[in-house]
């Protein structure tokens, strides 16, 4: 089922949350709403589920409007980030729920709503587990509970509310492989909300990274890892320096000196330079190169993140490199020089 | 499709709450039920009173038995309540800062006097003073009497309203812990100064509230009283008592004139009671934090 | 280094805090010159009576009457508590109307009016010429000097009683469940009877314990409007009354005995079942 968000715009109480926001999930997708916190992406989220409904503009599940249904109507499935599983009913009935209270017309005979609730438990790995209440569950237990249940009624869209929020560590890693599993197999269209820009680079086929109530671009994870339309794309998904040049007649100029960088085609003028940590080389001498001095070497994984002062009291940057290469550096100076870069204005 | 955006999509009812029909139900229902129980009743009091005029209220009042029944009701009320004050603090005290094996039982205890019904309340000080007992006999040989007087009456209602401040003040000590009066122990105060300077201010208000509701149930307390009292017209009589009589005698004016008395500390104990929630449960909702 | 002693049973745990002995020992004194002595006293006497007389007691038909009226009403009166208990609650937390505060506060004048001042009002009402009476006698419904009026008298007695102990649960319930159930497709109707209700169950039990344990005893206001008839409409309450007068302490203390052995085992037996539901669905019940 597609879903197709035409020009939302929602005020809270003249609080506007979403400003002219549209959107095109294709049916069978995992796409994922990220971006900090106020960004609207829950908000947009509860409009797509009926759970709020928008101050203008319209939603379509397929060729439907959807806006005239109520939220019992358009038979969507809905994870809560704090699970919201009925603690006075056991797994089974939680699970049972949305198809026992279909109206005699469209409910299935008992014994099909028992098996179906045990063949979902089953996908989500909890068999065995169908007497047990909420609170004897662990975090994670209670997510795939949350999950079988809003699957359990054969949804149009699967809608995630920051579903691995209140989980540890391990547990979110765990279930994210999980989910993206249970996603290729049963196909459902699924959007999630998350803050976490790791988590929706490895599960979504698509990312819409929002801020401040607008979507800033929509992309494929490479895309928007990669070519990140915005200063801020650039510097929420994934680490980012930033510096201040002048571009002349095609050429990068920092602080006076060329970086002999290629911008042709660029007009001249002052722009910010954007670039990852690990898009850089290390230059033998500082002639068409950042020079710097560095503050602090850590080791992460399989890196070495190092900070560099590069002097007039402008923020660090910092470069990552692999330790066989960091090893070598002699310890005053460094000089490096991004191998990709963005070029943004104003 | 091309649909103009800008057209007002439908407005859906919050998905929490009920349609308009079943809400306006609801609350009419419930209205009507505190009206028939609650709000008539009340009402009653006062119509009743005046229902003959102004004078006639007056003039009952003035009764000469009418004036002893307010005088030993507030000489009852002003004895038990502060006794049983005294008690409630030392209860949470005990029970609130220290850690010991049983409080669970003395909890329990302590909350006995809530679920015996008021006129066992009473029989069992009749049972224990009365005039065929070891301890009746050892009180009327010095001439004191117990039941049938006031001493009797006091004591069936601290029976009564004995766990009104421990009950309110325990679970308000308990949240607001020990660190307070730990602090003040580390900063040389006394045990005395501790609880005066640091303990009292932070309990005040459950304080308040524990005794607003114990000297509504001492003043109002019937059962308990009436059992031990004898119903001595001028002598033994607090003001429910006073109501009774006056009521079995058929003289309404004089039995509810006593009522809206009483019926006024009610609501005087209704409004104290909510402001003293509204203003200051954030502070003792705050001092429970904390 | 002296060697760690082997843990001894302690009675409290040692803290700085001073005035534990006094307040404890204030505390017990209090308890048991006040409470604890005259309690037994009652269990003294009515185990002097011997189980002969204490059955001849329980088995007479006034007794048992009496105590089948008490419980009775007590009873049914919960009942219609619990139902209304929960409405008001509903009321109270969720909606907003005009005067809603001053209704909230009044909701707890029953644990402020005196109940001899509850007793007289209500007989005024629903005496067959009363405010309300004069109504229904038309109709052929009596309400004062029969037993429906004790059922009156017990509702308005009880009435906070599950409101305030249902009220608070009512503002924990988490709005995302409700949000849940209605996005698996449940209607508010069954939204209410499947989701929450059964949460409320705890409390709402706990509100008509109490406020059967309040009615089971209850006087002032009841002797007003009873009527008062032996075997027909008079509550055991008055019943030892009745017998003290008489001087006979004997019957006074059987059936007072009686009664509170039957409070007490159903407030056990409530209570039994309150931590069992709480060790099934966790705390926060």
């Amino acid at each position: 089922m597609e879903v197709r968000v035409q020009n939302i715009r929602k005020e809270f109480d003249r609080f506007p949350a979403l400003h002219d926001v549209s959107l095109d999930i294709r049916s069978g997708e995992l796409i994922a709403l990220l971006g900090p916190s106020g960004s609207g992406k829950t908000t947009l989220l509860r409009l797509i589920a009926g759970l709020e409904s928008p101050t203008e503009g319209l939603i379509f599940f397929g060729d439907e409007d959807a806006s005239k249904k109520s939220v019992q109507q358009r038979n969507i499935g809905f994870v809560f980030q704090h699970y919201a599983l009925f603690r006075y009913m056991t797994v089974l009935e939680n699970v049972s729920f949305g198809l026992k209270v279909r109206n005699s017309a469209r409910r299935p005979a008992k014994a099909d709503i028992h098996r179906r609730a045990l063949e979902l438990l089953d996908l989500v790995q909890l068999s065995g587990l169908e007497k047990r209440y909420p609170a004897q569950l662990s975090g994670g237990q209670r997510q795939r509970v949350a999950l079988a249940r809003a699957m359990a009624v054969e949804p149009n869209v699967l809608l995630l509310d920051e579903p691995f929020g209140a989980l540890d560590a391990q547990v979110r890693k765990d279930l994210r492989k999980w989910l993206r599993e249970i996603h290729d197999r049963t196909g459902h269209t699924t959007v999630f909300v998350t803050h976490d820009q790791d988590e929706a680079l490895e599960l979504a086929d698509r990312v819409v990274v929002m801020s401040q109530g607008a979507i800033e671009q929509i992309g494929t994870p490479d895309e928007v890892y990669d070519n990140p339309n915005s200063p801020f794309v650039f510097g929420f998904i994934g680490q980012s320096n930033c510096l201040e040049v002048e571009i002349s007649g095609g050429d990068l100029r920092f602080e006076g000196r060329s970086l002999g960088l290629n911008a042709e085609g660029e007009p001249d003028g002052v722009a910010q330079l954007y670039f990852r940590p690990h898009d850089v080389r290390l230059c033998e001498s500082a002639e068409n190169c950042i020079a710097g001095q560095p503050v602090s070497s850590r080791r992460v994984a399989g890196t070495r993140h190092i900070e560099l002062d590069i002097g007039n009291n402008r923020p660090h940057i910092e470069i990552e490199l692999p330790p066989s290469e960091a090893d070598r550096l002699d310890r005053n100076r460094i000089a490096f020089k991004p191998t990709r870069w963005k070029l943004f204005r104003g | 499709m091309a649909l103009d955006a800008t057209v007002q999509p439908v407005k859906l009812r919050s998905v929490t709450t009920e349609n308009r029909i079943a809400r306006f139900t609801l609350i009419i229902l419930s209205l009507v039920f505190l009206l028939l129980i609650l709000l008539l009743p009340l009402a009653a009091v006062f119509v009743e009173a005046f229902r003959k005029g102004a004078s006639p209220f007056f003039v009952a009042l003035a009764d000469t038995e009418t004036f002893s029944a307010i005088r030993l009701t507030l000489i009852v009320a002003g004895v038990s309540v502060p006794l049983n004050l005294a008690f409630g603090v030392a209860a949470a005290w005990a029970i609130a800062k220290f850690e010991f094996k049983g409080k669970a039982f003395l909890t329990t205890l302590i909350d006995l006097p809530f679920s015996v019904s008021p006129v066992i309340s009473g029989l069992v000080f009749v049972l224990l003073f009365g005039a065929n007992t070891w301890l009746g006999q050892w009180f009327s040989a010095h001439n004191i009497k117990i039941l049938f007087a006031v001493p009797g009456l006091i004591l069936a209602t601290m029976f009564v309203t004995f766990p009104f401040v421990a009950r309110e003040l325990i679970p308000l000590m308990q949240e607001q812990g020990t660190a307070d009066e730990e602090a003040a122990l580390s900063l040389g105060a006394s045990g005395w100064q501790t609880f005066w300077y640091v303990t009292l201010p932070n309990i005040k208000w459950g304080l308040l509230y524990g005794v607003l509701l114990c000297n509504a149930r001492a003043m109002g307390e019937f059962g308990a009283v009436s059992v031990v009292s004898g119903h001595i017209r001028g002598q033994t009589n607090t003001m429910p008592l006073q109501v009774e009589i006056l009521y079995n005698e058929y003289n309404f004016t004089g039995a509810f004139a006593v009522a809206t008395l009483l019926a006024l500390l009610a609501l005087v104990t209704l409004v104290l009671k909510t402001l003293l929630e509204m203003r200051y449960s954030a502070e003792i909702a705050a001092s429970r934090r904390h | 280094m002296k060697a760690h002693s082997p843990t001894r049973w302690r009675f409290k745990r040692p803290s700085v805090i001073p005035g534990f002995g006094m307040a404890l020992g204030l505390t017990l004194t209090w308890l048991t010159l006040l409470i604890l002595i005259p309690l037994s006293g009652l269990a003294v006497r009515s185990s002097a009576l011997g189980w002969e007389a204490f059955w001849s007691i329980a088995l007479d038909p006034r007794t048992l009457n009496a105590l089948r009226i008490s419980f009775g009403s007590a009873f049914i009166a919960a009942i219609v508590n619990a139902v209304f208990g929960i409405i008001l609650a509903w009321v109270l937390v969720r909606y907003r109307f005009p005067g809603k505060r001053i209704i909230d506060a009044m909701v707890d004048l029953p644990f402020a009016l005196p109940t001899a001042v509850a007793g007289i009002a209500l007989t005024t009402l629903y005496a067959p010429n009363g405010w309300i009476g004069q109504f229904l006698t038309p109709l052929g419904i009596k309400i004062a000097f029969t037993p429906a009026g004790i059922v009156v008298a017990l509702i308005f007695v009880g009435l906070p009683f599950v409101v305030r102990t249902v009220q608070p649960v009512m503002e924990e319930i988490d709005k995302e469940v409700e949000e849940a159930a209605a996005t698996l497709g449940a209607n508010r109707f069954q939204t209410i009877f499947r989701v929450l209700l059964p949460g409320l169950a705890p409390a709402v039990l706990t509100g008509f314990a109490l406020a059967f344990a309040r009615g089971v005893g209850e006087y002032g206001s009841v002797i007003f409007i009873a009527g008062n008839l032996p075997f027909k409409s008079e509550i055991a309450p008055l019943l030892i009354i009745i017998k003290l007068e008489e001087y006979n302490y004997a019957a006074a203390t059987g059936i007072a005995a009686i009664m509170l052995i039957i409070s007490f085992a159903m407030l056990l037996v409530i209570n039994l079942i309150q931590s069992g539901s709480r060790r099934r669905y966790g705390y926060g019940a």
